[in-house]
């Protein structure tokens, strides 16, 4: 028994990005993760009496190039309004956010669930500054007797992305995030680096009878910030809301927290009365027209977008599955790019980077933005390997070589020693050397067991430190044996 | 349009003013008659006028993205009522 | 004659020439203070050490023939609401009463740069949200014409200390006639400038799209001197204007011949008391002596003005006044959880009126309500501007009083805040469309003064100072000073 038996899920996500500028959307703090607390602050983000703000000209810059990236109109004219409300993280008890004229609007994404394409719609993209963090004295925010603030990320430049209530299925409402992030990261307006908190959502869900056409009363979850998050909320929930409809209860429409160590979403009403947040235009700061030309410069530095992306690799010849994995990070994708400059073949190039390269990162910590093994260099690995100079399991080696090391494969090569015995003469007599100190083995192939052939490949192997050409091995080998016969 | 002890109530909250019973009286009274001054303004025809909300007629206000320092965490804090190991103390948020 | 009583052009020259030091001059202004200040409390505090150092320091350069600007070495008062760093600064009120600004406001950093002295920060109604200085949280400004009477407000402190010879001039904020009143009050000269003109970074804001600050002085050549100091374009200050700041000391001239003045039908009928309206003939009759053309003009939303302000300015502050909580700085009234210490906080902290303006700001801005109040009040703010628009293709300048009465009793409307706010009815409108004004005294009237108030298009204070300079170079009811040694 699940929901879908009788109800529709409809949900629309908020995403919260910070954006990847050098300082804050109102003033020039820096905007780097990590610092002591409360050194990243001044006059303006800290809220002090006669502060005034100043708006960061590549926080627009990188709106305008997510608007675009999505599929947005671009607003000529948009202006900042004050959102107020009270609590601890806010400097000034109100957020300089956008209202009634947001700079972006009427986007859309495509994802595919199935194998079919469903287009998503964004209903808008405003500019906003973040709050402060709170840490808490207990082990919840309910359970502790003081908190602790730290502003240094109040002010840190957000765009908050607005989709339409068009998902269907948890699937979809992932698919949604998935594609949404990556473009996000091609476009380079944010790191997005979920675990730092520069990407976080905000998932609002409602249940409808199979059929129906209304919604239902929806519940919101705030600041979820990893897709298995949002799909362990959304289970959760969807099953939550289930129960009460089939009680023949009403859903309450409220903000719920997402308690990941019980699984459980958890009511977040107050005595308070539902936010009336009073929006009004920022008198602090001026409006803003944005003129075509201004749009079109932006437009110029959008790179290929993963939808494209995935595409044009098909088109090489890898799979769909191949493609998709190729493109799941800008960086993992641009050093594909980049590697088959060097070496233009789509698949092998594809089964190195997919394979042992992300095996060694992942072992590492490390990701392809910061891969100490360049394009190049892979590169001309491949090209030994296909020269004959080594074999692809000699290549393992040398992958960590370099690595490690960070010296070129054909010094590594030749400094180890490493390249491939295709001598045929030199072979004959290593060969002819392990057949004549393995006489039981010899005998046990000829009288039938086949494994014995790989025992003898092996000790060839051994003998020649893994160096001996295998298909030259193995053509030798058959012969002697055969002539043995 | 009068304003009612309710109302006047409702703000304070959303304002997080706290006001004795004396206070409410006294300030719905007031307010009330603040209010019918500013009545006369439904007087107005104001249809096809655009509201003004800002003092001067300036656009595209904006500063490059370009590091300055910041306060240091002393400097900060230092007229905090109650700080620890850097960060502002507050009591219980619920 | 009394240093106290000197302008700042005639004290620069005394200093220029060497015949008195800064230091000499703070101690003059010291020693006047000490005989005074207790029957006025125009100062919430006062830096006579500081002041004193800075004096020294001045008087150093001065020795070494370094060239000075015309405000070196001179005392100057500013209004508690802009800005000191390292010093004090409550806006009058409990709830910073202990705030300690890291930062001076731009203003005061200009002024630092002259060679001003600090020598005090004055006392005003709380958060500016006042026109008597009654509603300051610490103790009322006595008008030094009338110490039963009040000085005027918001910046009744700072028009007081001109006026009393406890500061050479002054700093204060106008955002519904906070300069103007007080300095018509108090027979001293108050300048609003134009909105974005002087930046307002470091003033802690009341009605950000309303607040700018201005200076108080004995005489024109003392304000174009300090306009030349303090005007002009702040990075840090997003409404901060760009354009170029002439030399007004340069452009003074004395000559109204040609020029033409007009006078709001609407003003002197608005119940503007017999004597203060006798005043403002004998103004027009000596500009029209003196070649000036003054006709009668129309601004037909006057009446609304006040209305559209009230509701304006209480919106905005009830947002900027919100950041006071007592989590980051000011007043803590300790609580169990976070909701109450802002309520409690917030309620010992700020003073009736305040709460008053907050509660009003809070209520118009309500989702029920907000179209019928703000947005309507932002139409009315709209209509408002195009009436002077209207007005400069027939004028080039303004006059009408300052204020409909003369200084009123301390008491007298403290108690009536629809009262109180309504005495700005002559200087709200200039707010609200954000251009400059200037208040001039021009005699007195039963022993109070009375103060002219002039109007002029944006970012043309030069016909502002052109006009009262004709005034004072052609008159002597200009120039005012109160008789503070009798009992």
């Amino acid at each position: 028994m699940s929901y879908q038996d009788k109800y529709e899920m409809v949900c629309g996500v908020e995403t919260h990005v910070e954006l990847a500028t050098k300082t804050k959307i109102f003033c020039a703090c820096t905007t780097e993760f990590g610092g002591e607390q409360n050194t990243h602050v001044c006059p303006v983000c800290l809220g002090l009496p006669g502060a005034l703000p100043v708006l960061n000209r590549e926080v627009v810059n990188l709106a305008i190039k997510a608007g675009l990236a999505l599929n947005c109109e671009i607003a000529e004219f948009t202006k900042f309004d004050r959102k107020n409300y009270f609590y601890p993280d806010l400097s000034k008890n109100y957020q300089t956010s956008q209202y009634d004229l947001p700079i972006c609007k009427n986007g859309r994404l495509e994802i595919e669930i199935n194998g079919e394409s469903k287009s998503i719609g964004i209903t808008r993209a405003h500019m906003e500054e973040d709050a402060g963090k709170l840490v808490h004295s207990g082990e919840s925010i309910t359970t502790s007797d003081s908190s602790y603030v730290d502003y240094n990320r109040a002010g840190v430049p957000l765009l908050e992305i607005v989709s339409e209530p068009d998902m269907r299925t948890v699937d979809e409402v992932i698919a949604y995030l998935q594609e949404l992030v990556q473009i996000l990261d091609y476009a380079g307006v944010s790191d997005c680096k979920m675990e730092q908190g520069s990407v976080r959502f905000d998932v609002n869900v409602s249940l409808r009878p199979l059929g129906s056409r209304e919604l239902g009363t929806r519940t919101e979850i705030k600041n979820l910030n990893s897709f298995a998050a949002v799909r362990r909320c959304l289970e959760y929930e969807t099953e939550r809301q289930a129960k009460v409809l089939n009680k023949g209860e009403k859903v309450i429409q409220e903000t719920r927290t997402w308690d990941d160590s019980q699984g459980v979403t958890l009511s977040l009403r107050t005595k308070e009365e539902a936010h009336d947040y009073r929006y009004f235009p920022e008198a602090d700061l001026v409006p803003l027209k944005i003129d075509p030309e201004w749009v079109e410069r932006i437009r110029a530095t959008l790179p290929e977008l993963p939808a494209a992306k995935r595409e044009r690799l098909k088109e090489l010849g890898l799979s769909g599955y191949e493609a998709g994995v190729l493109t799941s990070s800008k960086a993992m994708a641009d050093y594909f790019d980049r590697v088959m400059q060097n070496y233009a073949d789509a698949k092998v190039v594809a089964n190195w980077i997919m394979g042992d390269l992300s095996a060694l990162l992942k072992a590492n910590n490390r990701s392809f933005e910061d891969c100490p093994i360049k394009p190049y260099q892979l590169a001309d690995m491949l090209k030994l390997i296909k020269k004959g100079d080594i074999s692809g399991k000699i290549a393992k080696t040398v992958l960590e070589e370099i690595y490690t090391g960070g010296k070129d494969p054909a010094v590594i090569v030749k400094e180890k020693g490493l390249v491939q015995i295709r001598d045929q003469d030199a072979l004959e007599k290593i060969i002819a050397e392990v057949l004549a100190q393995n006489p039981k083995s010899v005998a046990d192939y000829q009288g039938g067991k086949e494994k014995a052939f790989g025992f003898l490949v092996g000790q060839v192997m051994k003998a020649t430190q893994g160096k001996a050409n295998p298909e030259l091995v193995n053509k030798i080998l058959k012969e002697k044996l055969q002539i043995a016969y | 349009m009068t304003i009612s002890k309710q109302d006047v109530e409702h703000i304070a909250l959303s304002a997080r003013l706290k006001l004795t019973e004396e206070e409410i009286k006294l300030y719905t009274k007031q307010l009330d008659s603040i209010l019918e001054c500013v009545d006369l303004l439904e007087q107005i025809d104001t249809t096809d006028v655009r509201p003004t909300a800002h003092g001067v007629e300036l656009f595209n206000v904006l500063r490059e993205d370009e590091v300055e320092p910041s306060l240091p965490q002393e400097k900060a804090l230092i007229n905090a009522p109650e700080t620890e190991h850097g960060f502002f103390k507050v009591p219980r948020i619920i | 004659m009394q240093l106290y009583t000197l302008t700042v052009h005639q004290l620069s020259e005394l200093m220029a020439q060497k015949k008195i030091s800064s230091v000499e001059l703070i101690n003059a202004y010291l020693e006047r203070s000490s005989k005074i200040e207790h029957k006025i409390q125009a100062f919430i505090t006062h830096t006579k050490e500081e002041a004193l150092a800075q004096a020294r320091i001045v008087d150093a350069k001065r020795m070494q023939g370094e060239e000075l600007s015309p405000l070196a070495g001179i005392p100057v008062a500013i209004n508690d609401n802009i800005c000191t760093a390292g010093l004090k600064t409550t806006c009058a009120s409990n709830i910073l009463n202990s705030y300690i600004p890291p930062a001076d406001a731009t203003v005061v950093t200009r002024l630092k740069n002259a060679g001003s002295i600090l020598i005090g920060k004055t006392n005003m109604d709380e958060f500016g949200m006042g026109s008597s200085t009654e509603y300051s949280a610490f103790t009322p400004t006595k008008n030094p014409y009338a110490l039963e009477a009040v000085p005027g407000g918001s910046s009744g402190g700072s028009a007081a200390a001109v006026a009393a010879g406890e500061a050479a001039f002054a700093l204060g904020s106008d955002t519904a006639g906070d300069i103007r009143q007080p300095a018509a009050f108090c027979g001293v000269l108050g300048l609003k400038p134009t909105y974005g003109y002087v930046p307002r970074t470091g003033l802690i804001s009341y009605a950000s799209s309303l607040d700018q600050i201005g200076p108080l002085a004995r005489d024109i050549t003392d304000l174009a001197l300090i306009l030349n100091a303090i005007l002009g374009h702040d990075p840090k200050d997003s409404t901060s204007a760009t354009v170029d700041v002439p030399d007004f000391k340069a452009g003074l001239v004395n000559d109204v011949k040609g020029l033409r003045i007009g006078l709001p039908k609407e003003y002197m009928e608005a119940g503007v008391e017999g004597k203060v309206a006798a005043k403002i003939q004998e103004a027009v009759k000596q500009l029209e002596d003196m070649g000036a053309i003054c006709v009668e003009v129309s601004l037909p939303h006057t009446e609304y003005a006040v209305a559209a302000h009230y509701i304006i300015s209480c919106a905005e502050a009830s947002s900027n006044l919100a950041r006071y909580d007592g989590v980051r700085y000011g007043l803590r009234v300790e609580a169990e959880d976070v909701l109450s210490m802002f309520m409690q906080t917030r309620s010992q902290g700020f003073g009736d009126e305040v709460k008053r303006r907050v509660l009003l700001g809070t209520h118009v801005l309500s989702s029920a309500s907000y179209d019928e109040y703000y947005t309507q009040a932002l139409k009315v703010r709209t209509l408002n501007k195009q009436d002077f628009d209207q007005v400069w293709t027939q004028v080039d300048c303004l006059l009408t009083p300052a204020s409909l009465t003369t200084a009123f009793k301390i008491g007298e409307k403290a108690q009536d805040a629809l009262a109180m706010y309504l005495s700005n009815f002559c200087t709200i409108p200039v707010n609200l469309a954000g251009l400059p004004a200037l208040t001039l005294p021009f005699g007195l009237a039963d022993g109070m003064p009375v103060g002219l108030q002039l109007i002029a298009r944006h970012f043309d204070e030069q016909t502002l100072l052109r006009v009262g300079y004709s005034l004072e170079q052609n008159t002597d009811q200009t120039s005012l000073k109160p008789d503070l040694d009798r009992e």
